[in-house]
């Protein structure tokens, strides 16, 4: 019996990966990282900033990410996102720029916690990754 | 009749007219190309976007309690219209047949006594509507910079509508835009997307059983106006590549037209050309047989 299933991450205008021999995927879901092997339950479940990481016979992808809701079914996965990096192409003042772009949300006032939040994490994810 | 010079004049005039739509075609055609291709790359987004929204709507248990951009703010008597035409004219009936079908919906609003808003995406369409429907334009957006469809400036047009639709400026909001069949053949389309019709296309709706995390309520509040987002970028792909197809079977058939013109031109020119010369022979030996 095979471990593998299929991964798709989709971007409003391209599919962005598509993969079939996937064997586990870690995604940083709104209450915490969700691991997702073969067989898991029928899920839907939103993403808050952070690194999706693909693991595949061919090696370990590392992806960094902003926002986006995941579907789990039939072992597809689906990745609805529109924005994501590839960390190996990922150059340091992209990253730099993403961080200063949200450093300088977290000082407008008007921003609800949850807003407050997600930037927050995103400000954490780009940091360790910097 | 007109004198030879102006025929002349008329041939060459029409010959840079076929130039130009010539050219014009050439460039619609590798712009449909690409308009076209990303049509289709951005299908697959839109439509999980739909499937997982309309899994979640069916999953939720208490309709009452469910966020208003999904059940509707109660009442349907203010609608908001969102016009999609484009920024440049010569493309034929494109941007006509949106205007047409928005306006033939705008008067059956008018006879339910309905009240009307509208916002226009694309200089065309409100240069069109400026005249009868001005009154009730409360925005017009423009991306006129923007090379081609991008998510960023759909999200803005969501967002706009989203505030508005917080601010309870309307109850329904629909989108006209131009659906892309083939290069000869565009349906305009009225699509409704506040408050969301679920019930419209549930062939596709899956019998799964499925985990939410968070709940369903909080997941649909985020994923809705994200949706907006994604259905208006959807229409504004369309659209562009409806447009690059109108505009390059209009620019065929004015090329094809101005060489049927050419031809007739100089038919008429060669005659009159002959005609002179017979005239100017008969004066020549009319003159040398009265000697």
């Amino acid at each position: 019996m095979t471990e593998e299933f299929k991964v798709e991450i989709v971007n409003p205008d391209k599919l962005f990966l598509s993969k079939e021999d996937v064997t586990e995927v870690i995604v940083p879901a709104f209450e915490g990282e969700i691991g997702i092997l073969k067989d898991h339950i029928a899920i839907i479940s939103f993403l808050k900033p952070g690194i999706i990481k693909i693991y595949s016979k061919s090696g370990e992808e590392k992806f960094y990410i902003e926002d986006g809701i995941i579907e789990f079914k039939n072992n597809n996965l689906s990745v609805l996102t529109s924005s994501i990096f590839n960390l190996k192409n990922m150059e340091k003042n992209k990253i730099q720029e993403l961080l200063k772009k949200a450093e300088e949300e977290t000082i407008k006032t008007e921003i609800n916690d949850q807003t407050k939040y997600l930037i927050d994490q995103k400000i954490e994810v780009l940091r360790s990754i910097n | 009749m007109a004198s030879l010079d102006d025929l002349k004049k008329r041939i060459t005039s029409v010959k840079s007219t076929q130039k130009i739509t010539k050219a014009m075609k050439m460039v619609a055609a590798a712009k449909l190309k690409r308009a076209q291709d990303s049509a289709e790359r951005g299908r697959p987004y839109s439509q999980k976007m739909n499937n997982v929204i309309l899994n979640l709507a069916s999953g939720i248990s208490d309709k009452s309690n469910a966020p208003k951009l999904l059940s509707g703010t109660g009442n349907e008597k203010i609608h908001l219209c969102v016009v999609m035409t484009s920024d440049r004219g010569l493309c034929g009936g494109f941007n006509a047949n949106i205007i047409k079908k928005a306006k033939s919906y705008f008067s059956k609003l008018k006879e339910e006594g309905k009240e009307l808003k509208i916002i226009t995406v694309g200089s065309k369409g409100n240069d069109q509507l400026k005249r009868a429907y001005g009154d009730k334009i409360i925005e017009n957006i423009s991306f006129k910079d923007s090379k081609n469809a991008n998510y960023f400036d759909a999200e803005k047009v969501g967002k706009t509508i989203i505030e508005r639709f917080e601010k309870e400026e309307f109850d329904i909001c629909t989108i006209f835009y131009n659906q892309f069949k083939n290069v000869i053949t565009q349906i305009p389309q009225s699509q409704q997307i506040i408050p969301l019709n679920a019930e419209e296309n549930n062939e596709n709706k899956s019998e799964e059983n499925y985990e939410f995390e968070p709940d369903e309520d909080e997941i649909l509040s985020n994923l809705l106006p994200k949706n907006i987002s994604t259905q208006i970028f959807k229409a504004m792909l369309e659209n562009s590549a409806s447009e690059q197809g109108a505009r390059m079977s209009a620019m065929d058939n004015a090329t094809r037209n101005a060489g049927e013109m050419v031809d007739k031109l100089t038919i008429e020119y060669n005659r009159s050309r002959q005609a002179a010369i017979t005239k100017e022979l008969i004066e020549i030996i009319s003159g040398a047989e009265s000697l």
